[in-house]
């Protein structure tokens, strides 16, 4: 597996151009405040937006083709464009062969200069008040996890751009061969994880549980393996439906009993296995086979679904779980963070993880858009990313402030298309509500 | 004999590219690495570096053994090409040995171009453009007291300029009108030839050596003009010619002119021989006339182009044409130039000069279309305008800022357009 990198992305929508990150940079790398010696350089105008001009690290660098003296490399360890000062000869040859502005000129040394992402800690990223720039190192997870085996079969038939696949392959790998996995009906066994023609598609122990029984079955199996003397991770992977509707009596129980299982629900807001119908968590207003759009009947027209969804991981909270979290496939690194606590938990008593999965083919978007429309829900705190134990309580992992409006959500997607403008403000209105909801919560706990 | 899938002749630039190029595509077929150089691969660019002491000779080589190891490269150095059999596609060596190729590169780059002055063969004298030179010419320079400088281009200003500092007095000698003819125009080398001067340099431009002979501390040259300067240290430095001599006594073979003629995807005429770099001659940019553009970014370009094309990497794309690239480093100035410096018809040149700073700017545009930007103490991004250039981007709305600051400018336009 090849190699990934830590990276500084730059969000353009949020730059204001105030220039703070070149400062920053300028300060840490010439001890002055000269923006014009900083390695970033923000470009453009209030009116035409603001822009970047920055090393991009290269995979295949012009630079270092071009540069007589070997004096730049590429590091295949930190996958940045490493510059000797000693061997440089001052030629300015990588500034011509560099078509993106990323090394150039420093007046105030005579040599050229270029951005060294300040090994792994950019002093540009912290400076930024907006929150334009990130530095994203999720590249960890990815160089960690890409050695692991993946436990589920190569060919899943999960429809394209689907999250869920990619939710399993990581868990799995994570969660390791010493697990019993849960898979009651829905996309995950649907997709073929308890197998097709007489063999299973993981390569851990897996059985398809009925909806009503998962937690219930998962328990009883758990004590089994505890009376033998094994210690193996008792995994639940389930929908929202079989989780949040009639699953619900057992995920219950199991969670008053405080089992030692980990529950993770794969909330796609919806039946997307059996036809996209609604789900107790399919939010107001959305479209589904069963909430449709069209003229009604008695004068009522149809416009999706009339009543908010149930708030799964909240009610878990009441049962005061060893460990409950939500998280996103849009945010890795958080995600493996509650995964790895959740895990812990689950040795010790009932741990539940509610991942929000968007579903390109329910929720209708393109199916290149998965990641997008994750973090938009993340972004406009349609959903809320906290976590939860009994010691420390409830707070948020990523921040909950400045919020988009939740329209730049809702127009992501084509199960929202028909909404009027009423509609969109009460959807407005509980994102609100939630969030004083949950912020309260949160409060409360500590 | 000795078989190869590809057989790559030379290890500056454009070979390591090709080589680069080919292992992205295909990291099994047998590739050999043939170099008349003993040394490791290094870039003909640094040698001025070299000569200066700056860059030890032990610090500028671009791959090291393990390189070649890692890719599969059969490296072998000290073997010089011969003579090409394009015909049953082997390559003669030195040793009289051969080594019969699938597809060969011909990145034999160019030696320096020695000029048929009378009693010149009499005579000691340097030339740059292999280590060994960089390091007995950088042995040299410390000895001397009178040198003379034959040729104004980049390597011999190069070269001049360590010869000053090292403490010689040193005389230039340039045919041409003016200094570094056909890289920067009058006025940058106008500022060239101050920086020099001020330094104490002589420079004899429109001038030309008509005989030369052996004397007490080393050759006594005599001019056009019947002035004569006696020298302890000649350089020349008069231009490059490409190495093609393997391709002679070949009759019918690959189609040569001033350099290997090559298509737009460095293939030569001939089946399975392809050429880039110095000794390439290729499209240019301005001009479908198949020109040489023997300038290390180039080199680079066509080396990969090259690369792609026999492996038959898909990606491969059609050579745009050469643009011209070069940088200049003189007491502790820079000159940069991207582009043409010829102003074609219904063309307007825009220059800028400020005495206090000495920065000077020209661009060059057709249809508010950049051709070409040459800057004195004026820094911009060359990769940035070369993009510019070659996607011949609109300009009207933003000339006047972008003449005012072509660095800011072109950033923005890079951010908009190609980013």
């Amino acid at each position: 597996m090849g190699k990934s990198y830590n990276t500084i992305a730059f969000d353009s929508a949020k730059c204001d151009g105030c220039g703070d990150c070149m400062t920053a940079c300028a300060t840490t790398k010439t001890g002055t405040d000269d923006k014009t010696r900083s390695r970033i350089q923000i470009v453009g105008s209030e009116a035409d937006g603001f822009e970047l001009a920055l090393c991009r690290q290269c995979g295949d660098p012009k630079c270092v083709t071009v540069c007589p003296a070997g004096a730049l490399t590429k590091n295949f360890d930190s996958g940045v464009i490493d510059w000797s000062d000693t061997k440089c000869v001052d030629c300015l040859l990588c500034t011509v062969g560099c078509a993106y502005a990323g090394i150039a000129l420093d007046a105030g040394t005579g040599h050229v200069a270029k951005c060294d992402t300040c090994e792994g800690a950019p002093a540009c990223v912290p400076a930024c008040p907006h929150d334009a720039l990130t530095y994203i190192t999720t590249s960890r997870i990815y160089n960690e996890v890409g050695d692991w085996e993946d436990l589920f079969a190569p060919g899943l038939a999960g429809c394209q751009g689907c999250n869920t696949e990619l939710l399993m392959r990581h868990t799995l790998r994570r969660v390791g061969p010493e697990t019993v996995l849960a898979t009651p009906p829905g996309c995950v066994p649907g997709m073929g994880s308890v197998g097709f023609n007489g063999t299973t598609g993981t390569k851990i122990p897996v059985f398809h549980p009925l909806l009503t029984n998962t937690a219930a079955m998962l328990a009883g199996v758990k004590r089994q393996y505890k009376r033998v003397g094994r210690d193996v991770t008792a995994l639940a992977i389930a929908g929202d439906g079989g989780a949040s509707d009639v699953g619900f009596q057992s995920l219950s129980g199991a969670a008053e009993r405080n089992e030692q299982i980990l529950f993770m629900v794969v909330d796609n807001e919806g039946y997307m296995n059996t036809g996209m119908q609604r789900s107790s968590c399919t939010p107001y207003g959305a479209w589904t086979s069963t909430t449709p759009i069209g003229q009604g009947t008695g004068g009522m027209p149809s416009q999706g679904k009339t009543q908010d969804a149930k708030n799964l991981p909240l009610i878990m909270v009441n049962h005061r779980c060893e460990y409950v979290a939500t998280a996103s496939t849009a945010y890795m690194e958080d995600l493996y963070d509650k995964l790895d606590k959740a895990i812990a938990a689950s040795k010790r008593g009932f741990a539940y993880l509610h991942v929000y999965s968007p579903c390109t083919t329910g929720w209708r978007f393109p199916t290149d858009q998965n990641m997008e429309v994750a973090r938009k829900a993340v972004e406009t705190n349609f959903v809320m990313l906290w976590e939860y134990n009994p010691t420390d309580g409830l707070h948020f992992t990523h921040s909950a402030d400045e919020p988009l409006p939740v329209t730049e959500y809702l127009k992501a997607m084509g199960r929202f298309r028909h909404l009027s403008p009423d509609q969109i403000s009460h959807i407005q209105g509980k994102v609100v509500e939630n969030l004083a909801f949950v912020k309260q919560m949160a409060h409360r706990e500590n | 004999m000795e078989q190869t899938k590809y057989l790559v002749v030379g290890s500056s630039h454009a070979a390591l590219e090709a080589v680069t190029a080919i292992r992205m595509h295909d990291t099994e077929g047998s590739l050999t690495l043939l170099t008349r150089d003993t040394h490791l691969p290094y870039s003909p660019t640094v040698l001025p570096y070299v000569v200066s002491g700056r860059s030890p000779a032990d610090s500028i080589f671009l791959r090291d053994e393990e390189f070649f190891e890692a890719n599969r490269v059969a490296y072998k150095r000290g073997s010089a090409l011969k003579a090409l059999h394009a015909e049953r596609n082997t390559a003669e060596l030195a040793d009289g040995s051969e080594i019969a190729y699938e597809k060969i590169l011909l990145a034999t780059g160019a030696a320096p171009a020695i000029p048929p002055i009378p009693g010149l063969d009499q005579v000691t004298y340097h030339v740059l453009r292999t280590l060994d030179d960089a390091t007995k010419l950088n042995a040299a320079i410390k000895q001397s007291k009178h040198a003379v400088v034959l040729g104004a281009g980049l390597v011999g200003m190069h070269a001049a300029e360590n010869l000053v500092k090292a403490g010689a007095s040193v005389t230039i000698v340039e045919m041409a009108k003016q200094l570094t003819d056909g890289y920067f125009d009058a006025t940058a080398a106008q500022m060239i030839e101050k920086a020099f001067t001020d330094n104490g340099a002589t420079i004899l431009t429109g001038s030309r050596v008509v005989k030369l002979a052996p004397s007490a501390i080393g050759a006594l040259l005599t001019l056009e003009n019947g002035t004569t300067l006696e020298a302890d240290l000649l350089l020349v430095a008069t231009g490059v010619k490409p190495n093609m001599d393997y391709l002679e006594g070949q009759g019918e073979g690959v189609e040569h002119e001033r350099g290997i003629l090559v298509s737009d995807t460095m293939q030569t005429n001939v089946a399975n021989v392809w050429a880039a770099g110095d000794c390439a001659q290729a499209k240019g940019f301005y001009t479908e006339d198949k020109v040489m553009n023997a300038i290390l970014p180039d080199a680079t370009e066509q080396g990969r182009i090259a690369g792609m094309a026999m492996a038959g990497d898909p990606g491969v794309k059609a050579y745009p044409g050469g643009v011209p690239l070069n940088t200049y480093h003189f007491f502790g100035r820079h000159a940069i130039s991207v582009g043409s410096s010829r102003v074609p018809e219904g063309g307007e040149v825009v220059t800028r000069f400020d005495e206090v700073s000495g920065r000077y700017l020209k661009a060059i545009f057709k249809d508010d279309r950049l051709l070409g930007i040459y800057g004195v103490n004026e820094f911009f991004d060359g990769g940035v305008m070369c993009q510019l250039i070659l996607r011949r981007v609109d300009l009207s709305a933003v000339k006047e800022r972008f003449l005012a600051d072509p660095l800011t400018v072109g950033r923005e336009l890079m951010s908009r357009i190609w980013r």
